[in-house]
Parts: C-alpha cells; structure tokens; sequence
C-alpha cells in the first residue's frame, strides 16, 4: 500500500515548551510518534468541516493530539436533538452557535492549538478559499452536495479528505483524493437521484454511531500526518455497529473519473445543490398545497366537524406521540389509497408538514378534492394548539 | 449465495440484512433478488434495465465493475454486497415521498 502523499509540514521550526512535553508524554515515549511526530502533529493543519456529530470526536481528539492548527467550518445552532450524538456541545449551549460552543471545549482541552473558526456555509464559492491554509480535511457532513464539494475541492487542491458517512447503525470511512488514491466520485460517480435513498424521516442514527466513525477518521488524519501505519487509502470500511461487524472493500482509481480520472471534467466547482436535485422542492410543494392553521383545526375538530385525520408518518413515530390520526405511512399511500373515502374532508399531516404536503399533492392528482395539509405539522400543533404534545 | 442487504434498502426486503440466492453469475443474482422482492428493482435498476451509477456491487470485496460485471461468475460460498451512498440523518435531497411525484 502506497503511503498517501501529504504536504511535509514545517517541522524545522516547531518546538514543543516544557508543558507540552508534559501533555504530549504519552506519544513522546512510543516510537511512532515520537518528538518529530509531535512536532509534525504541531505543525499540521486539519480542516474539520461541520461540528456535529461526526465533527464533536473529530474536534475534541485532533484537539487533544496536538494537532496545531485546527479550522472548523460550521454555520448550524446547537438544539436539543443534537445532544444525543453530538457530544462536544453541553445542555447549557442548547441556542448558541455550533462554532462557539465547539471552540470552548477544543480551547479548554488544548490551550496549545490554534483554532480557526470558519462561520459560514460551505460553498462552491468559498471552499478552495478555506481550503488552502490546510493539510488535511476531514468531511464530517450529513448531506450530499456537501459531500460532493468536499471531495471536488479536495481534488482541485489535492487535499486528502478524510471521508466518514453514517445512517442509522452503519458507517463508511475511507480516505479519498490522495494522490495515488481514489476519490469519492470513482466511487460514486453520482448521487442518488432524490427520492431513492430514506429520507431524514426514515433516517435517524444511533447515538454512539458518529463517534465510533469520527473517531476512525480522526486516526486517519493523525496516521497522514504522522505518515504512519497503512490508511485507508484505496479502502472503504463499512461498519456495522449492530451486529458489530467491520467489512473492508477495494476501492480503485477510475481512469474515467469525472474529478481524478485521465480526463477530467469537473475542473472547477460547480452548483452542488443542482447536481443532486435539490432546488427548492421542498418549500415550493408545501406552498402549492392547501393549507389548513393548527388553531383553525382545532376549533373545527371542537365544533363537532367531521374531518378525518390522517398521518402519513412512520409507525415508530405515532408512538412517540400522535392527534389520533389514521395512519398511512407515506411511502404506502399509493398502495393504500383506496382505504380513504374521497367524499369525507381529510387532514392529512406529518411531523413539519413536508411529506403531508406531498400526500395532499399525491391525492389530489388521484382525484380527492377536499383534502388540506395541516400547516407545519405535529410541530406546529405542539406550539399553537396543544404544548402536551411531545416535539421530536 | 449470500447477498447483503445494506440499511437503506432493508426497507424494500423485508427488513433482511442477507439474503441467500442460487446463481451462476452476478446479473443472476440480483435479478433472482429483485425477482424476489420486486420493490428493490427500481433501487438498483434504472428504467432501461442498469445497474444505477450510485449503486455499487461487490463481489466479496471487489467491485464488479473491475470484473466481468453482471457477467462475473459466483460460487455458492461468495458474498455478494451492494453498497448504496449514505449521507447522515438529515438529507433533504433523498426524501422517498419524491417518488410519488
């Protein structure tokens, strides 16, 4: 296996104080770290993008390491569902920027390193800018258009990108766009076209999930530096936390890869939200949709109205609360539709009100006329008619 | 042989994580697997019949497309794993509901 090639940082004019001897001891005294990985360690510069789940083990251990300087891309807020995973950010940052609350801890663990906060998005137009005062950069992302311009940026750069992904209780980490190595895109040339992977409803991940990857690919951001060990270059490693199982496939550089492949056509950053279908869908059903308020329906419902209710959410999520709706899971509709009486007025609904917003649309075009979408969903009911319902 | 259902897809096979199969080659295979459970084909499949391009099959630990592909020939102790591009929790590009649209 061919090492992966990373900048050589400066070492000649890093040095470490007496406190950090102390710190750093541990690596100090086993051979492949050493006093020159140390320093290589200090002079490294590791670009994290996103301090979420992936980006909290990332953070905290780079940190810890010694890795010298440390950017952070983030723009996001902590809320109360990130607590489950995300386990740089405390109860008390609940409301505060990701980036914040993320820089206190990585300066409490490490006083030693530099921290470069990037609050901002990353784009197209931004990404090779940010790039560029770094090594190494690790993708800690949860969506695919980031995930595209990572990998693309990273190529036009030639930065290895540190690759972790997760979904429910399994993980992919390899590492890609080294210069002998493949990239993400011979792996997967293009992303899935919407509709064909779950969706955020369906979605979901174990908490413990995202540390055991970020941990992974942060041992394989120090190995590059240390230029230590075998990375996974040329390897992709599923991970499968249920059943505890860990598999490795050969990756291989695609000649006709359309990023690092013999004749190239991505050669500058293009609309990655346009490349993976995603252009203001979302809103643009919701909007087309008639609507019906939370507080409208309620005082119809106490009015002895006859609307039938219907939820097109999971099975697993009724449980967690539901407005003793009859439940149709969205993706069953099309199979289930017969089971709805097109002459009663129907309200259907969901958690936010994107996918009732779809089954309205679906059912119109199958010819029911009185059917609304309840405006913000289950959420917005919690808020505006009944605080007793639980938020999720 | 055995095919590994990765989670994303579980959904369309009865929520299996393997399937066992008998098959002379890959492209056998996977249609006596979508012969099986019809809701995976168009996971795999694009409308003209191939194997979609964010799809990748393994053969053990090769991709087939560096071997004969869906011709590559299997024995009955091989393991065959199809692995599909995850991204996190939260992706608004890959809400299922798209479909009925």
């Amino acid at each position: 296996m061919a090492m992966a090639t990373v900048t050589q940082p400066d070492i000649q004019s890093a040095n470490l104080s007496n406190d950090e001897v102390l710190r750093y001891s541990r690596h100090l005294i086993m051979p492949e770290v050493g006093m020159e990985g140390q320093l290589r360690l200090k002079a490294a510069r590791v670009l994290c993008i996103g301090a979420g789940g992936l980006g909290s083990p990332l953070a905290l251990y780079l940190a810890a390491a010694g890795v010298g300087t440390l950017g952070v891309v983030d723009f996001d807020v902590v809320d109360y569902t990130n607590l489950q995973r995300q386990v740089i950010h405390t109860t008390a940052d609940v409301g505060r920027k990701k980036l914040a609350s993320a820089a206190e801890k990585v300066k409490a663990i490490n006083p030693f390193i530099q921290l470069q906060p990037f609050e901002t998005r990353l784009t197209s137009e931004n990404a090779l800018q940010i790039f560029r005062d770094f090594d190494i950069i690790v993708d800690g992302t949860d969506n695919f258009p980031t995930r595209y311009l990572v990998n693309d940026a990273c190529v036009l750069s030639g930065k290895p990108n540190v690759y972790g992904s997760i979904f429910r209780f399994e993980g992919q980490v390899s590492v890609f766009a080294t210069k002998e190595g493949p990239c993400y895109r011979c792996l997967y040339p293009e992303p899935p076209p919407p509709g064909l992977v779950p969706s955020c409803a369906e979605g979901g991940v174990l908490g413990i999930l995202p540390g055991l990857v970020g941990v992974m690919q942060a041992t394989e951001a120090i190995k590059l530096i240390l230029g230590k060990g075998e990375p996974l270059v040329g390897r992709l490693l599923l991970v499968d936390a249920l059943g505890m199982r860990f598999r490795e496939l050969k990756l291989r550089k695609n000649p006709d890869c359309p990023a690092c492949g013999q004749h190239p056509t991505v050669t500058k950053l293009i609309d990655y939200n346009e490349f993976c279908g995603i252009r203001g869908e979302e809103k643009a059903v919701a909007s087309n949709v008639p609507e019906i308020q939370p507080e409208e329906l309620k005082a119809r419902l106490d009015a002895g109205e006859d609307i039938f209710i219907l939820d097109v959410r999971e099975p697993h999520e009724y449980q967690i609360c539901n407005l003793q709706g009859y439940l149709i899971p969205l993706g069953e509709l099309p199979k289930r539709a017969s089971e709805l009486d097109s002459s009663r007025e129907i309200v259907a609904h969901c958690r936010s009100g994107v996918r009732s917003a779809k089954a309205v649309s679906f059912l119109q075009q199958a010819g029911f006329r009185k059917v609304k979408n309840l405006a913000g969903g289950i959420l917005a009911w919690s808020d505006k008619v009944d605080p007793s319902v639980p938020k999720y | 042989m055995k095919i590994h259902i990765p989670t994303p897809l579980r959904q369309y096979a009865e929520k299996k994580a393997t399937i066992e199969v008998a098959a002379g080659n890959v492209g056998d295979a996977l249609s006596a697997l979508t012969n099986k459970y019809p809701d995976l084909r168009r996971h795999l499949y694009t409308d003209e019949g191939k194997l979609r391009a964010f799809v990748n099959v393994y053969l053990n630990d090769e991709d087939i497309r560096y071997l004969h592909k869906e011709s590559t020939l299997v024995k009955e102790s091989d393991n065959l794993s199809i692995v599909p591009s995850i991204a996190g929790g939260a992706c608004a590009c890959c809400c299922p509901c798209r479909m009925l649209l």
